[in-house]
């Protein structure tokens, strides 16, 4: 009797140790061919992830939490969206790099009235991002699909304004050098409306740190900052037309907190990491269009 | 003058040929870049520009070394191909910003440009190879083996070419800077190669004389 009961338990660790990790494991349910590469969706419990796969590398480009689909769940999205201390009621959006489109969602969710221009190169993403996950177009929501260059420079022509650009098309291990030059960046000033704000991700490590800072410092001058430390992960660089003082930033960050706080963003523990960025004393060459070569740093 | 390095010297020449066309073709991704992104239709735009005029370059450089074929005219071919060149650093973006304006769609936009900065070029870089054959060969037997020989070392050239300008001089350089080193080094040989038709036409001349 004793025995048996013992074997019961057993069974049920058995059970959770054999059975608790594959159900636990990542199930990818489509796999899609692009012609920039192959993109993957991933569930791993109540996570779903979208993924670029890279011979045998496969790097998260965007996750969702279905069971909260309001959290967000990388952090340099919640980055990303406390910027809004910066201009807390954008009514123009340009995104650059759509990925799974949560931070379009996230900001028509907040901004009901707000139009969005989502710039994506590979129409196989914007499909993904629309059937996998909840990407939410309307007639103010809008997806393009395109090189995020020539969509800035024929706006420019067209002279669109924007209060918020968001630069999302870096890849850990790629980064189309057309978008991280000193013209290019020049280009996208120029689409920003009075009390416009630049927000870019940026994911970079080695020498192309130091570039990238320069590039920015040569158009933007001192710049704010979001990271969790030196050289780790994702740097998000954000660029307000006006700079706000400390009174106007603590007002808005006690409006902002708590319809954040839906979205999984501490906005008090963000503006831990924010710092201003002042050009380094050491000499890095500014990238241009003349000489990019950040693939090759 | 000695035969033998005459014959380098055209080896040397197509080489360099082969070298700046394929550094060229490489920058050329990076000034179409900015105005018409990088993805697979505008290297398709710059690749298939390069094979067409490449291939009407070989034709008129056959056609040209059917009369008087000399050293003089294979350098002058290397000046004017350098002078062709010039305008890929001093024009480029008038030319881009002009067919940006009036073509939307950037595949159509990247090959029409890339047809107007590299069309004429490529031409008559393209010219060179038939060319060095007809000065090489100087029997039937042995045409083939010019022939071999000179693809060998112009292919060569190109995929250093192709090394060099992707791997470390975008990386030490600006574009412009590599263009126009291209286009000093074509014309520099272009000048030699005259230089060396005089010279050697005085020492024939003197032999006669004598």
């Amino acid at each position: 009797m004793h025995i048996c009961k013992f074997n019961h338990k057993l069974l049920g660790l058995l059970a959770i140790i054999f059975v608790l990790p594959f159900s636990l494991q990542a199930k990818v349910i489509k796999e899609e061919r692009s012609l920039y590469r192959n993109i993957i969706v991933e569930d791993k419990g109540d996570i779903r992830c979208l993924k670029f796969s890279v011979k045998r590398n496969k790097s998260s480009q965007s996750c969702i939490d279905k069971s909260k689909p309001k959290a967000l769940v990388f952090d340099y999205t919640k980055y990303v969206m406390s910027s809004l201390l910066f201009n807390p009621s954008p009514k123009r959006v340009l995104i650059i790099g759509l990925g799974g489109g949560t931070l379009s969602n996230s900001l028509l969710e907040l901004f009901p009235e707000i139009v969005i221009d989502n710039v994506e190169i590979d129409p196989a993403v914007i499909r993904v991002a629309l059937q996998y996950f909840d990407f939410k177009t309307t007639d103010n929501v809008k997806s393009h699909a395109q090189d995020g260059r020539i969509f800035i420079k024929r706006a420019k022509r067209k002279k669109q304004q924007y209060d918020l650009i968001i630069l999302d098309a870096f890849n850990g291990e790629y980064i189309p050098e057309h978008l991280l030059t000193k013209e290019f960046l020049e280009e996208t000033q120029s689409l920003l409306a009075d009390d416009g704000v630049l927000v870019a991700n940026t994911f970079s490590s080695s020498k192309l740190y130091h570039h990238e800072t320069a590039t920015y410092h040569a158009v933007f001058g001192d710049f704010y900052s979001l990271q969790k430390g030196y050289n780790q992960g994702n740097r998000v660089i954000m660029i307000p037309k006006i700079k706000p003082s400390n009174a106007e930033l603590s007002q808005r960050l006690i409006k902002l907190e708590p319809r954040l706080a839906d979205y999984n963003i501490k906005l008090m523990n963000m503006l831990a990491f924010l710092e201003i960025e002042k050009l380094p004393a050491e000499e890095y060459k500014v990238l241009t269009d003349q000489y990019s070569p950040a693939n090759l740093l | 003058m000695n035969r033998t390095f005459h014959n380098y010297f055209i080896y040397l020449l197509a080489f360099s040929s082969g070298f700046s066309i394929m550094g060229i073709e490489l920058l050329g991704g990076r000034i179409l870049a900015p105005y018409f992104g990088s993805s697979v239709h505008v290297w398709g735009s710059i690749i298939t520009v390069f094979m067409l005029s490449l291939s009407f370059g070989y034709l008129l450089g056959g056609r040209l070394s059917l009369s008087n074929p000399s050293l003089q005219r294979y350098g002058s071919i290397f000046l004017f191909a350098g002078l062709t060149l010039l305008p890929l650093a001093y024009f480029a973006t008038p030319m881009l910003e002009f067919v940006f304006d009036n073509i939307e769609d950037s595949r159509y936009g990247s090959l029409v440009a890339s047809m107007l900065l590299f069309f004429i070029p490529t031409i008559i870089l393209g010219m060179i190879s038939p060319y060095s054959v007809r000065l090489l060969v100087t029997s039937q037997a042995e045409s083939g083996h010019v022939a071999g020989m000179l693809y060998f070392v112009s292919t060569l050239g190109s995929a250093l070419g192709t090394l060099a300008t992707s791997f470390y001089l975008v990386l030490w350089f600006e574009v412009n800077t590599i263009i126009l080193s291209f286009c000093l080094l074509l014309m520099v040989l272009g000048t030699l190669a005259i230089c060396l038709y005089k010279m050697e036409f005085k020492d024939a001349h003197m032999q006669i004389q004598s």
